[in-house]
């Protein structure tokens, strides 16, 4: 087990920044996920930790050890570390077992001790039927349960994993979730998992580091990325916040008064907030349709989506073009594209810095 | 914080990239900058009389226009055989095509002066075949292919596969849309050809022209067996005589004749490079099927046509060799019973020579094959999955041996090694190590294609997974790399095996007694008159050659697609 420091990474191809000054600090045990679009540097970022690349300019340590800087980098063969590979990357000329008794040759582990220890991570993966079987034989899932036993059998201090479940369907999805929790529960391994899906980010990590453009934008835990996003990218990108223009006027211990479209609401706010124009994060959840007359945020219906049991409104306010916003309404729902609908605003955050 | 860990696992990777740089330049660059060298300082010392003496000669210039005459009469006949059968095969519905390409490409693969042999048994006035037929010219005229145009007739049908393959890995890798939209606009199929097909396809039927001219320029068995007896000399062979005749003594004179074909060679080489862009289509193959134009009643017509020529350049000539392998002496006329088994028997077990032959050769094509694939595995996932820039600029000096004309190379090794060797104290020539270190030298590009393309293909996490299970490079090669890359390089391995098994340029100037291979051997029976054992012995090596393509199908589905010529 071992913290991971990563300190103002940077590494360029050409004109191209693929990270710039990432900064990450992954506590013993922790579960981490790094979550962005494609090409936003995520998997530049697990290769430069796995040592396959070297940086620019900054460096990486694995517990107390610098493994990467520009100047010198420990090879991927040293670092002692585990990685789940997207496409699986399970040897096809070897057996299960084989595949997973691999690392521990490597390192010189004797029998009787490797069949027991392959053992025992098979069954872990509930395959221990499967041990000699050939890859080509096994299903996308048990393949991928493969990959985690040859990873774990090591018992690295940490374990990188590449979008371990892009390759698998929907529902094999949510069971291999649970299976990571409970590994990592069990294991207490230092892991760090790369995605681009948020609800698997947010389903196990403990902490997640969201990137856009090759630099972390927020880092902090699940709930703290939804409530409080850092910036605008992230408040869209998480959860599809709806980004607002607004002004703040009383700050009040953790609170303020905002000035909505000439709405008055009132929103959570970091400490250093003072009042000014900002932009707020409003949530579909915080969106309700007000009763008549209570002088509420007015929206222009756009159109309605039926989502099974609900409709999605989308609506704008304000002068054309306006701002897109959407909430859901339960089944029936009255509201046609065109019509003019009140909304109370029952929670927001205002996002931190000035609105540009 | 503790510094960053030494660098130890970096040691092998450092210690093998010097270790196949240094081998590469010393099977690359080294013979050919060597014999260069001797070219413009003969015996050391700068002087320019040497290469007047050999371009003031006309032996020289006689040889040299012969050599143009062949290679350009052989080049035009190969590419006239091979478009028109790439078109029909690649672009129509005929039937049986796989065992069309098959027979059609297996020239290539054989012998090219057992080739040669087959022809003059079929038209000579021993032919078995004409005499049974009642067609043999009158016995004591001479060979109708003892002439320049039995060469190019030869060369050009032996080396027809060369721009037939070119021409068809162009034709898949066409969109076909291409073809369709013209139909769809009412051409008719023979103006599509004129519109559509010809000008998309100059580039690579130029590029298989070219390859082809250096192949017919190159080669030395035609030339040797139908040029030699009327003295009708090329550069190839010229160099052969003067070696055999004068020894080394004389070498500066032929590193110059050498130099001369290299450049006439260059030309191609360059052309070639240019207009594909160093693609090979030999080995690298499309993979789009394209759909085929339906014949409809010219079918048949078209099917017989290619299955007649396969008939007269093929069927006949090696039925006409394989009835002289069984006649007991020259000129007798063979029937049931005459017809013996003696030629076999003596070339398999009465003859030193031959013996010895079989074991050289056998045992140096495996060696060369072996010691490729150890060179190719590593040296190609350098060069692709790590991408080691100075060992891609090495991989363009590795097809220079194979690339020229096999006596340049041959040359070339005499040079580097007639003195003995320092530190070691001997000399290796007139060894059988010469020829191996040729054959290494002159066969690695075979090798290192279809490793290259199997490399592609692969995904490269397998040696990452590997690197983080803690395996360090040498361990990788073995238990990760090797295996995934075997089926690649056990093809790579065939080409060179069924090439090497059946060389003869090379080792005719780098024989000596007790390094004889079966190519110097078949050349020797063939020179003394004794045809029926050099048809014997010709046999024999086309049932080695064939029998290996036959069982490469077995494998041929876990194979990178286009790597072996014989395989559709």
């Amino acid at each position: 087990m071992a913290r991971l420091t990563v300190s103002g990474l940077t590494k360029t191809f050409g004109a191209f920044r693929a990270l710039d000054d990432v900064s990450l600090d992954v506590a013993d045990g922790e579960f981490v996920a790094i979550l962005g679009p494609s090409g936003c540097g995520k998997t530049t970022l697990l290769r430069q930790v796995a040592g396959f690349d070297q940086p620019d300019a900054g460096s990486i340590a694995i517990g107390d050890t610098v493994v990467s800087t520009r100047e010198r980098a420990m090879p991927p063969e040293e670092r002692r570390i585990g990685i789940v590979f997207q496409s699986y990357a399970l040897w096809p000329h070897m057996s299960v077992a084989d595949n997973v008794a691999y690392g521990l040759t490597v390192a010189g582990v004797r029998e009787p001790e490797r069949s027991k220890r392959v053992d025992a991570a098979l069954s872990l993966v509930e395959l221990a039927g499967f041990a000699a079987r050939r890859p080509s034989q096994l299903s996308g899932g048990q393949r991928q349960r493969v990959a985690l036993a040859r990873c774990l059998v090591t018992e690295p201090s940490l374990v990188l994993l590449d979008e371990p479940l892009a390759n698998l369907d929907v529902h094999l999805r949510a069971a291999m979730e649970r299976e990571f929790a409970r590994f990592h529960e069990r294991a207490g391994t230092t892991m760090v998992y790369i995605t681009h899906d948020q609800a698997e980010a947010m389903a196990l990590a403990d902490r997640i580091a969201v990137m856009d453009k090759g630099r972390v934008l927020q880092f902090a835990a699940p709930s703290v990325l939804y409530r409080e996003p850092a910036d605008a990218t992230v408040a869209g990108f998480i959860g599809e916040g709806m980004v607002v223009p607004a002004t703040v006027a009383a700050v009040a211990g953790g609170t303020c008064d905002v000035d909505l479209f000439g709405h008055r609401a009132t929103m959570r706010c970091s400490a250093r907030t003072t009042p000014g124009p900002a932009l707020v994060c409003l949530r579909a959840s915080a969106l309700s349709v007000a009763p008549e007359g209570t002088g509420a945020l007015r929206m222009r219906v756009t159109g309605t989506i039926y989502q099974g049991g609900h409709f999605r409104v989308e609506g704008m306010i304000g002068a054309d073009p306006g701002v897109a916003l959407h909430f859901t309404v339960p089944e029936p729902c009255a509201l046609a594209s065109g019509s003019l609908v009140d909304l109370a605003v029952s929670d927001g955050w205002v996002i931190p810095g000035r609105a540009s | 914080m503790a510094d960053v860990a030494g660098p130890r696992g970096r040691f092998e990777d450092t210690a093998l990239l010097w270790a196949l740089t240094g081998v590469v330049a010393l099977l690359s660059i080294v013979p050919l900058a060597r014999l260069i060298l001797e070219a413009l300082m003969p015996g050391g010392a700068f002087s320019l009389g040497v290469i007047g003496r050999v371009l003031s000669s006309g032996t020289t210039w006689s040889a040299t226009g012969h050599s143009l005459v062949v290679a350009i009469g052989g080049t035009l006949l190969a590419t006239v055989i091979g478009s028109a059968v790439a078109l029909a095969v690649t672009l129509t519905d005929v039937r049986a095509r796989n065992l069309f390409v098959f027979v059609f490409v297996m020239p290539l693969m054989l012998a090219p002066q057992v080739v040669a042999l087959a022809w003059i048994q079929m038209a000579g006035p021993s032919s078995p075949l004409l005499g049974a037929l009642g067609l043999a010219p009158p016995l004591g005229s001479r060979n109708p292919l003892y002439s320049p145009g039995g060469i190019v007739l030869v060369l050009g049908v032996q080396y027809a596969p060369l721009v037939f393959l070119t021409l068809r890995a162009g034709l898949r890798a066409m969109p076909q849309e291409l073809i369709e939209a013209a139909r769809a606009g009412g051409a008719r199929p023979l103006a599509v050809v004129r519109d559509i097909v010809v000008p998309l396809m100059t580039p690579p039927l130029l590029a298989g022209v070219a390859l082809c001219f250096v192949s017919c320029l190159g080669n030395f068995g035609i030339p040797a067996l139908l040029g030699i007896p009327t003295n009708y000399l090329v550069l190839p062979t010229l160099i052969y005589q003067r070696l055999a005749g004068l020894g080394p003594g004389t070498l500066s004179e032929i590193a110059v004749l050498s130099v001369l074909i290299g450049s006439i060679a260059m030309i191609g080489i360059i052309a070639q490079d240019f207009l594909l862009a160093r693609r090979d289509f030999r080995t690298v193959a499309a993979t789009a099927e394209a759909r085929s134009v339906a014949l409809r009643r010219w079918r048949l017509p078209v099917e017989i046509a290619l299955w007649t020529l396969m008939l007269f350049t093929l069927v006949l000539p090696l039925s006409a060799l394989a009835m002289t392998s069984l006649v007991p002496a020259i000129g007798v006329p063979l029937n049931a019973s005459t017809a013996t088994l003696e030629g076999y028997r003596f070339v398999l077990f009465a003859h030193d020579a031959a013996r010895r032959a079989f074991a050289n050769s056998f045992g140096m094509s495996a060696a060369a094959a072996l010691m490729i694939v150890m060179i190719a595995v590593p040296f190609a996932y350098f060069g692709v999955w790590r991408r080691t820039r100075a060992l891609r600029v090495m991989s363009l000096f590795t097809e220079a041996p194979y690339a020229l004309p096999g006596v340049v190379l041959a040359i070339a090794a005499i040079l580097l090694f007639l003195k003995p060797l320092p530190i070691f104290g001997f000399s290796l020539y007139n060894t059988i190590w010469i020829i191996l270190f040729c054959y290494v030298a002159r066969f690695l590009a075979l090798g290192l294609r279809p490793i290259v393309s199997g490399y592609h293909q692969l995904d490269r996490t397998l040696e990452e997974a590997s690197q983080i299970a803690g395996a360090r490079l040498f361990r990788r090669l073995r238990t990760v790399i090797l295996p995934l890359v075997a089926p690649a390089a056990a093809a790579g391995a065939l080409l060179i095996f069924l090439t090497a098994f059946n060389e003869l340029t090379v080792s005719a100037l780098l024989w000596s007694t007790g390094a004889e291979t079966l190519g110097v051997v078949f050349f020797s029976f063939q020179q003394g008159g004794d045809s029926n054992y050099a048809s014997a012995l010709g046999m024999l090596t086309i049932g080695v050659s064939v029998s290996l393509m036959l069982a490469t199908l077995v494998f041929a589905d876990r194979l990178p697609r286009g790597v072996l010529p014989w395989r559709d």
